[in-house]
């Protein structure tokens, strides 16, 4: 009896993908963001609200959605003048660097676009491992989760480059603080860049559409 | 739970070094998690368990080595355990530290 050394990451094939991914998008100069939340946070409704906003910056982009089952989220997108693509993952709770990669033939048929969306499933554990090639993750919270989110699910804020705050319009319904939701990401995580929106009103989407233009013309310069 | 998805991945590493050690069984896979990682050791030792019956892994322990969320002083070079994420060196009290351990997600070593 004896001992193998393997040593490496359990995920390995899965990284291997996500860097062709990774590789693939730039070579087409897209940038691609990852967003993740639990259900019901505001992803498909922050995406809805991007196409307006993304639009008068001159970005043009297009969607991957990840769901269960259905074609709601990506016909909610097309409604916005935006072309998505409905992947579904029967009963995967994440979505993967290899379905990505399925998808890209149709991602750069999309003409002229600079950004590619990707939706995850909504949910907060399982996403957190999986690496899809993106340039950058980001994670949504509500104000109608409890602020201490980031502490119970510290994996997802932890591997997220940025933090967006939704639904700021019922926060004072709520018992949801935003300063400590704000304190408590920055614990787990004090790179993340936090922006506040509010769906519903329109509210911070400016902010947060005028710092992915950012990225995606920086992304452009590398 | 994709702590099934994960055990699939481990399943097909440990198959795979099996054939080029061409082994017939294994007594033990030895893997490593984080405690910042998304995965819970008692669900991932479940789904091992299921889905190696009645493949030839059948009967192999899965060695899980759980790897605290580990900062380093960057100022005084003291490593120490992270609790309730609180980034302060009890050495030194500064707040200049990195992250060392916490998110391993590896596959360590098979025995047989």
């Amino acid at each position: 009896m004896h001992e193998i050394l393997i040593e490496e990451k359990i995920l390995a094939r899965n990284d291997e993908i996500a860097s062709e991914n990774r590789k693939a998008l730039k070579g087409k100069g897209i940038y691609s963001i990852n967003i993740v939340s639990a259900p019901g946070a505001g992803k498909t409704s922050l995406i809805e609200r991007m196409a307006g906003e993304l639009k008068t910056l001159g970005v043009k982009f297009a969607v991957v959605e990840g769901d269960l089952e259905g074609d709601f989220d990506s016909k909610r997108i097309e409604r916005h003048g935006v072309s998505a693509l409905q992947i579904t993952t029967g009963r995967a709770c994440h979505l993967d660097a290899h379905q990505i990669s399925h998808a890209l033939p149709w991602v750069f048929g999309q003409d002229g676009i600079e950004l590619l969306v990707i939706e995850n499933v909504g949910n907060m554990v399982c996403p957190a491992e999986y690496d899809l090639g993106e340039d950058i993750m980001v994670t949504v919270m509500s104000t109608t989760e409890g602020d201490d989110k980031p502490l119970k699910y510290p994996a997802i804020f932890n591997a997220s480059d940025a933090l967006v705050i939704n639904k700021t319009d019922l926060a004072p319904h709520t018992d949801f603080d935003i300063n400590r939701a704000r304190e408590n990401a920055l614990k787990v995580n004090p790179y993340l860049k936090i922006f506040e929106t509010s769906c519903r009103t329109g509210a911070g989407v400016d902010a947060w559409a005028a710092y992915l233009a950012g990225v995606v013309k920086d992304g452009k310069k590398k | 739970m994709h702590e099934m998805s994960i055990t699939r991945s481990i399943v097909e590493t440990v198959e795979k070094e099996m054939d080029r050690a061409e082994l017939t069984r294994l007594d033990k896979v030895r893997i490593r998690v984080g405690e910042l990682t998304a995965v819970e050791p008692d669900v991932l030792r479940f789904c091992f368990e299921t889905t190696i019956k009645g493949t030839r892994i059948e009967g192999a322990a899965l060695d899980i080595e759980e790897v605290p969320l580990t900062g380093r002083c960057k100022d005084c070079g003291n490593s120490f355990r992270i609790t309730a994420f609180e980034s302060l060196c009890p050495k030194c009290k500064c707040t200049n530290i990195e992250r060392i351990g916490g998110t391993e997600l590896d596959i360590v070593s098979i025995e047989g």
